[in-house]
């Protein structure tokens, strides 16, 4: 539940200085365990993370059986679940997240955004 | 928390569910740690059973975990308040919890790539550790399969959530639709998934009246019972299941005697009625079985016994003066408490809530006797198999306690022969007592006789008997004529009268 600043190393002094800023997108990635599946769901994340929205977004993941109680108010039914929690939409997407673009689209996030 | 073996099977064991009925006909119960398909079109009280299941399951101190697919936690607290069930207030002392999984308007979730239902299993498994479930129901499995097309994913699903709960002690209901009441068992296939133990439920319309049943269709490795039995969904109860079986009937065993309310009678049954015994009385208008009724009803609270009348031929104020003009004060009596009267119209209700609100002032008035008058009133407007079912199970009913019953029945022709509901009563009763008219040249008679009386000798004369002011009265043996029971009387010429 580590949560990890996806924001390249250059910008860090600045984006320190201005503290949260409008349009990040946050994520929360729900898994269920120490699986192949929850790995591969959690590496496609980083990989948007570090590419195409890089810089511009924050993530945590969440291990539904170490935190059921948090699955349980956001009502996870299925695992992987990526909930973009911002900016408004807020979105799902459920399963290993191996399309990125699929992803995306999913997210209502396209590259001009 | 009560865990019944069941009777001495192969090695499974039961839970009893505590829904009245159900664990009869399932012969102890579900099979405990296993999980238990329960199917039936819509309508058919699925839902209502897998919260009963629960609701039962609290009354005896095990706490259970609801996963809703369909309805919202709100709605089904509000759908079963009706049944006393309080589930809010369960919610609040940690004896029930929701896991939510009702879909909602707004939620709409893609997929990318592969996934599986962790999310839901873990947080069954945590309301089941947070609460210390034992059971667990799950309603329905069809949402699941409409969302998630991928079966056999779902089916491996299923299975590891059905694993996981049994690991964890609990007892699982699974609640599933079908579109057909005789064909396959559910949409979907679901039954390859949980294939053990299935009970069915129906809601079909027979005969223009809506009849509900209950079939336990397999429980592996243990005994039930076999076909469908009529269940009703009552207010404030639940699911009451009407179990079926002559093998409930224990015949009269007390060898005390109480009173029939008419000395002369006491005399021919050699002391009276025994106290655990039913008595039919059966015979044609206008022949006296609810004068009968009225006596020994007397006869009853002036012993100081409390008696119950359950009355479909006349209202109450009709039989409280027509008692009163023969000298016996029923307003008195009610007044002590040693007298009810119940009176309902015949079909005002189907047979199923008849019988489970007879029962519940059975269980509450708890009388010494028992009169209902008629069952030719109820007959009338039940079909014929409900008929049966609805006298086998007040007949056992009766049996669980205590008391002196009395049934009257009316006979169609006025000289005598069976009716239907004697065809099909008359084994289920201990004593029979048959009033007729007898039709002598230029006069009406009435005859009254004991036909059978289980456990004891009685008088096998056929005696006269008149109506008069004070009741009914016997006289002295039929000495002159023969075939009065068969309805053919016919003076015997020459024959003395002593015999």
């Amino acid at each position: 539940m580590v949560p990890s600043r996806c924001h390249s190393l250059r910008g860090t002094a600045v984006q320190r200085q201005l503290g949260v800023r409008v349009g990040e997108i946050r994520f929360t990635l729900f898994v269920a365990g120490d699986t192949p599946r929850s790995h591969l769901a959690i590496a496609n994340l980083r990989r948007l993370a570090n590419g195409r929205l890089a810089g511009r977004c924050s993530m945590r993941v969440v291990d539904v059986q170490k935190d059921p109680e948090l699955a349980e108010a956001e009502r996870i039914l299925t695992t992987p679940t990526l909930i973009k929690e911002s900016p408004m939409p807020a979105r799902r997407v459920t399963g290993d997240l191996s399309d990125l673009e699929l992803v995306l689209f999913a997210l209502s996030l396209s590259t001009d955004e | 928390m009560p865990k019944k073996r069941a009777n001495g099977r192969a090695g499974v064991d039961k839970i009893e569910t505590g829904i009245p009925g159900f664990d009869f006909v399932a012969e102890g119960g579900l099979p405990a740690q296993r999980t238990t398909l329960v199917a039936g079109t819509a309508g058919s009280a699925k839902t209502v059973f897998a919260a009963n299941f629960l609701a039962a399951g609290i009354a005896r101190g095990e706490p259970g975990v609801f996963v809703t697919f369909e309805d919202s936690p709100d709605d089904l607290r509000r759908n079963m308040r009706g049944f006393d069930w309080d589930i809010a207030g369960w919610e609040r002392d940690g004896k029930w919890a929701f896991v939510d999984v009702s879909q909602r308007a707004d939620e709409e979730i893609a997929v990318v790539g592969e996934f599986d239902l962790g999310g839901l299993l873990s947080r069954i498994e945590h309301a089941v550790a947070r609460i210390g479930a034992r059971r667990v129901s799950i309603d329905s499995l069809n949402a699941l399969f409409v969302r998630f097309p991928d079966r056999r994913l779902i089916r491996a699903e299923l299975y590891r959530i059905s694993s996981t709960l049994k690991r964890a002690g609990t007892t699982v209901v699974v609640t599933a639709e079908r579109t057909e009441d005789y064909g396959a068992i559910s949409l979907f296939g679901v039954e390859e998934f949980v294939a053990d133990n299935v009970v069915i439920l129906r809601n079909l319309l027979q005969d223009e009246r809506r009849r509900r049943t209950l079939e336990v269709l397999k429980l592996r490795g243990a005994a039930h019972q076999r076909g469908e039995v009529p269940f009703t969904v009552m207010e404030r109860e639940g699911i009451v299941v009407i179990p079926l079986t002559a093998q409930q009937l224990t015949q009269s065993s007390s060898t005390v005697r109480v009173t029939s309310g008419i000395q002369e009678l006491d005399r021919m049954c050699h002391g009276g009625f025994f106290r655990d015994s039913i008595v039919l009385v059966s015979g044609a208008t206008g022949t006296g079985k609810t004068l009968m009724v009225t006596q020994f009803l007397a006869g009853g609270f002036e012993a100081g016994e409390r008696c119950l009348l359950f009355a479909f031929e006349e209202s109450r104020d009709q039989l409280f003066r027509n008692a009163a003009a023969w000298g016996m004060d029923f307003e008195k009596a009610e007044k002590r408490g040693l007298l009810r009267v119940v009176n309902r119209y015949p079909h005002a209700l189907p047979m199923e809530d008849h019988l489970v609100h007879m029962r519940e002032i059975l269980d509450e008035y708890r009388p010494n006797r028992v009169a209902v008058d008629s069952l030719s009133a109820l007959e009338r407007v039940f079909t014929l198999r409900s008929f049966r079912e609805f006298v086998i199970s007040l007949t056992s009913t009766l049996k669980r306690q205590t008391m002196t019953a009395m049934f009257t029945s009316t006979t169609p022709s006025l000289l005598g022969g069976g009716s239907v509901t004697e065809k099909h009563i008359s084994t289920l009763t201990d004593s029979i007592v048959l009033l007729r008219y007898v039709e002598l040249p230029g006069q009406i008679r009435r005859s009254i006789s004991v036909l059978k009386m289980r456990g004891s000798p009685h008088d096998t004369d056929i005696r006269q008997y008149t109506i008069d002011s004070r009741g009914l009265h016997v006289g002295e043996p039929f000495s002159d004529v023969g075939g009065i029971l068969g309805g053919h009387p016919m003076p015997v010429a020459g024959a003395g009268d002593s015999e």
